[in-house]
């Protein structure tokens, strides 16, 4: 029993980041049609800000996790603005292949500049635990939980109540009607990709701290992110939300008690599962497939 | 012309180990010739169909492993107890086996992604090379995960009462790969410049077109799915016992990411593309490891790959064409690069 | 309401149904797109489907050919059912059709576009291509033959070399035809096939119509250009919201007064606006 509720708890920080990683992809595909493939590697990203600030530069941890965000959303902008921009009107597969180009240049620079060593980052909150009747988390994960929740909830505020919500919906919905309405649809762009990039970046910076950092963590970020917003349906916040916590619910219950070996697995059992039988996602609205 | 160049290249493939000694660089000519055989399975689908499959290692390693088992021998214990052993047989019959089984993965990969398309294709196709690096990993009993499967017999040459001859050199090796390099360059060349191939490309240019006119779309891409497969495969076995050392880094998504590059910079949906993308991609280690890091040899990969979609979407073969205005002489014959 | 044949007007060919559509209906969710649609079109007719744009013209088309399944009701074509059946096999049958945009292979030569077209009249087996044997030789040049007699017939064959795509519109849409030849139709089903042409691409059109009329292939016709569905039609059905208004040859229809509200009035308008 208390084994399992060990399992919960992880399942809860995982599941938030994950959710992040979620909405980040689920509202660039959604939005973009742009399978990012570096989605990953801005996981990745994050986490080594963070890293690099607090840790190397000595900066106070909280304000280096906002540094790690500000810079993942510019990391964003720039490659939507360098790669993405120039591509427009290209088929999907092309923006694919861009995309994977990208994800490679990420990966190894980031090998190149910290080296196949995995790093850990110091943080204020050290070994103190919280009891939680039979289980003891540490402070540091919860407040990684906490945080992944405000800023789950602060990215579906900031799609329905503002402005710039309303407008990404609208593209979503339909881009040439929205660029129709007076939609500007290269702001929307870059708009979404620096989000949806920087909530990439939160999640590593959230989670590296919590394991260790190393330059292929990424590695499969990004298809777990895709397996999430499968789950979620396409452009679902709250899908996204819920496809991370299922998600990580897989992982652990699979880590926990089938083969550890396989933690990985789920992701891509959900997504070929998923798509092979029930090929709208499990709340999806719109259709996928053509 | 156009008839001869093939020739030509085979001939001058074939000169290599003539005057080219230096075993390191007759390495690189060996395993870059494995990869062009890969390439050239993955421009099946890619090239002509139209699908992106990115899983495309999942086959090569599964070819790579059933080949290898096949002449290692196994001693596994499944579920309930039920013991499982397998006595070493010859390598040729792993590397019969490895093509085999690698089509029969084809197929069935092919009968379930090409459910849905698009990204949706990509991703399923991911995730299966995925799975399967994990079994690999994770199936120590039979794979020996991550210690890799050693010792792996070399292919073997011989007739009945003649003796047998086991190919452990390096110029040996390069013969078989460029054996078995031509016969799946006559298959792909064969069906692409048929019916099948007007199908393939058909459906890569318009689906409900293709339909409308009669042809059993499914049928066509899983015919493809299934050829490319299982060449994909006779590669992985030709590396396994090259190699002769294999361990669940060949499944790496790195490998498919190789040779996707190979197509497209070669140009995709042409005979040709993928050995001039494999060569320039094959020598680029060669060249680069003096003075640059394996990092730092990716990173000029990527790079390169987002330079060439940028200015050289259709890749360097149709370039070339293009630039010598070769037309088709014989309008009958199947032109199938798109000349845009 | 269904308008009886005036003496005298009444098609000389015998009346074979070539294909029937049978109390058709198709619901998109909660939506009716076609309610009930009969009729029946005879063995070496022209028949021209018309109604206004959302009549569910188009939705017809593709229940017809298989794209889409009816949500009740059945298609038979020279007796067969086509429930169930793939597009591919519909084509198959002999049932053949264009499509409104799109209907070349745009980056092929015309020549290839129409090759491929012939996909089902080929007669090699796999195994003859990848050994190359005398069968897939032999097949081959009958298909070239063949394209060149396709290309001759709806007169694009000077074309032959070129690249689909660089077609003038007018040109395209013949490939179009070519291409349903190609696949060997004992009916044809058009869809808008000279929408956006001009008057001299028009004509050209009708000219290859008639020469295909002429070899006795059936033809299902949807089209709004009104003086050349009643110049070629030798019988005309209409539709309105997802329903028949009226079934007859064209002198009829051009007087039926349903008709005139339901269609002609709105294409009176819809001209006068343009």
């Amino acid at each position: 029993m208390n084994e399992f509720l060990q399992h919960i708890v992880n399942m809860l920080i995982l599941g938030g980041t994950y959710a992040l990683l979620g909405i980040g992809l689920t509202l660039i595909f959604g939005i973009m049609r742009v399978v990012n493939f570096a989605h990953g590697e801005l996981y990745t990203f994050g986490a080594y800000f963070v890293y690099l600030v607090s840790t190397v530069i000595g900066v106070n941890f909280f304000l280096s996790l906002i540094i790690a965000v500000a810079f993942g959303c510019i990391l964003g902008a720039a490659i939507e603005f360098f790669l993405l921009r120039p591509m427009r009107g290209a088929d999907i597969d092309t923006t694919m292949l861009v995309m994977i180009g990208a994800m490679i240049v990420m990966q190894n620079t980031e090998q190149f500049v910290w080296g196949g060593v995995a790093k850990s980052v110091l943080t204020p909150f050290g070994e103190s635990t919280l009891a939680l009747g039979p289980v003891s988390v540490s402070w540091l994960r919860v407040f990684v939980f906490f945080s992944a929740l405000a800023l789950i909830a602060g990215s579906y505020l900031l799609i329905n109540r503002t402005k710039i919500g309303k407008a990404m919906r609208a593209t979503f919905q339909d881009r040439d009607t929205a660029s129709l309405m007076g939609v500007n649809i290269q702001v929307i762009y870059m708009a979404t990709f620096a989000i949806g990039s920087s909530l990439a970046a939160a999640a590593g910076a959230l989670l590296g701290p919590v394991y260790v950092i190393s330059p292929h963590m990424g590695d499969i970020a990004s298809l777990k992110a895709f397996a999430i917003v499968i789950l979620g349906g396409l452009g679902s916040i709250g899908g996204a939300t819920i496809g991370g916590f299922i998600l990580a619910f897989a992982e652990e219950v699979g880590a926990g008690y089938i083969s550890s070996g396989y933690r990985d697995a789920m992701g891509f059992l959900i997504i070929i599962l998923v798509l092979m039988f029930k090929p709208t996602g499990l709340f999806a609205r719109s259709e996928r497939i053509g | 012309m156009r008839r001869l160049l093939p020739l030509l290249a085979v001939l001058a493939f074939a000169s290599i180990p003539l005057w080219l000694k230096d075993p390191y660089l007759l390495n690189a000519c060996v395993t870059t010739g494995i990869f062009i055989i890969a390439a050239m399975s993955l421009n099946l689908l890619l090239g002509y169909t139209g699908q992106l499959s990115l899983g495309h290692v999942a086959f090569f390693g599964i070819g790579a492993y059933v080949s290898a088992l096949t002449s290692l021998g196994f001693d596994i214990e499944l579920f309930g107890g039920i013991r499982v052993v397998h006595e070493p047989w010859p390598v040729w019959i792993g590397f019969v086996l490895a093509v085999i089984i690698a089509g029969i993965c084809g197929y069935l990969v092919g009968k379930l992604s090409f459910r849905v398309r698009g990204a949706y294709f990509v991703i399923v196709t991911i995730s299966f090379a995925e799975v399967v690096r994990l079994v690999a990993l994770n199936w120590v009993e039979l794979t020996q995960g991550p210690l890799a499967l050693t010792s792996i017999p070399p292919f073997t040459l011989g007739l009945p009462g003649l003796g047998y001859l086991d190919l452990y050199g390096k110029a040996a090796n390069f013969y078989l790969v460029l054996a078995i390099g031509v016969v799946c360059y006559v298959i792909i060349s064969r069906l692409t410049r048929s019916r099948v191939g007007r199908a393939m490309v058909a459906l890569k240019e318009n689906e409900s077109l293709a339909v409308s006119v009669g042809i059993d779309v499914t049928r066509y891409l899983i015919l493809a799915a299934v050829t490319s497969a299982a060449i994909a495969g006779a590669a992985g076995s030709l590396y396994a016992h090259y190699l002769r050392i294999i361990d669940p880094d060949v499944f790496m998504f790195l490998y498919t990411v190789t040779m996707v590059i190979m197509v497209i910079t070669g140009g995709k949906g042409t005979l040709a593309g993928p050995i001039v993308g494999g060569l320039i991609f094959g020598f680029i280690p060669v060249v680069a490891r003096s003075f640059a890091s394996p990092e730092s040899q990716w990173i000029l990969y990527g790079a390169l790959m987002i330079l060439i979609v940028f200015v050289l979407p259709q890749g360097i073969v149709p370039a070339i064409e293009r630039w010598f205005g070769v037309v088709d002489e014989n309008e009958g014959r199947a032109k199938l690069e798109p000349a845009k | 309401m269904t308008i009886s044949t005036p003496a005298g007007l009444a098609a000389p060919k015998p009346r074979v149904p070539a294909l029937s559509v049978e109390h058709i209906a198709v619901h998109f969710g909660g939506l009716v797109a076609i309610s009930d649609l009969n009729f029946d079109v005879n063995e070496g007719e022209v028949l021209s489907l018309i109604g206004p744009n959302g009549a569910g013209k188009t939705t017809a088309f593709n229940i017809i050919t298989g794209f889409l399944k009816p949500t009740k009701g059945t298609v038979r074509y020279r007796g067969t059912s086509l429930n169930g059946l793939k597009p591919h096999e519909i084509t198959g049958l002999g049932l053949v059709r264009t499509f409104q945009r799109t209907s070349v292979f745009q980056t092929i030569s015309v020549f290839q576009n129409v090759m491929t077209g012939l996909h089902r009249r080929g007669r090699s087996s796999l195994w003859d291509t990848l050994l190359a044997l005398p069968q897939e030789r032999q097949s081959e040049k009958e298909l070239r033959d063949t394209a060149h007699e396709i290309l001759k017939l709806v007169g694009v064959e000077h074309r032959a070399a070129d690249i689909a795509g660089s077609l003038s519109y007018g040109d395209q849409r013949l490939l179009g035809v070519a291409l349903a030849l190609a696949a060997n139709p004992t009916m044809l089903l058009l869809d808008e096939p000279v929408s956006g042409m001009n008057a001299s691409e028009t004509a050209a059109f009708m000219r290859v119509l008639t020469k295909l009329r002429g070899m006795g292939v059936t033809i299902l016709l949807v089209e709004h250009d009104m003086p050349m569905v009643m110049g070629i039609s030798d019988r005309i059905v209409v539709m309105n919201y997802g329903r028949l208004i009226a079934d007859g040859p064209p002198a009829a229809i051009q007087g039926n007064p349903e008709v005139i509200q339901a269609y002609l009035g709105v294409g009176a308008k819809k001209r006068a606006r343009d």
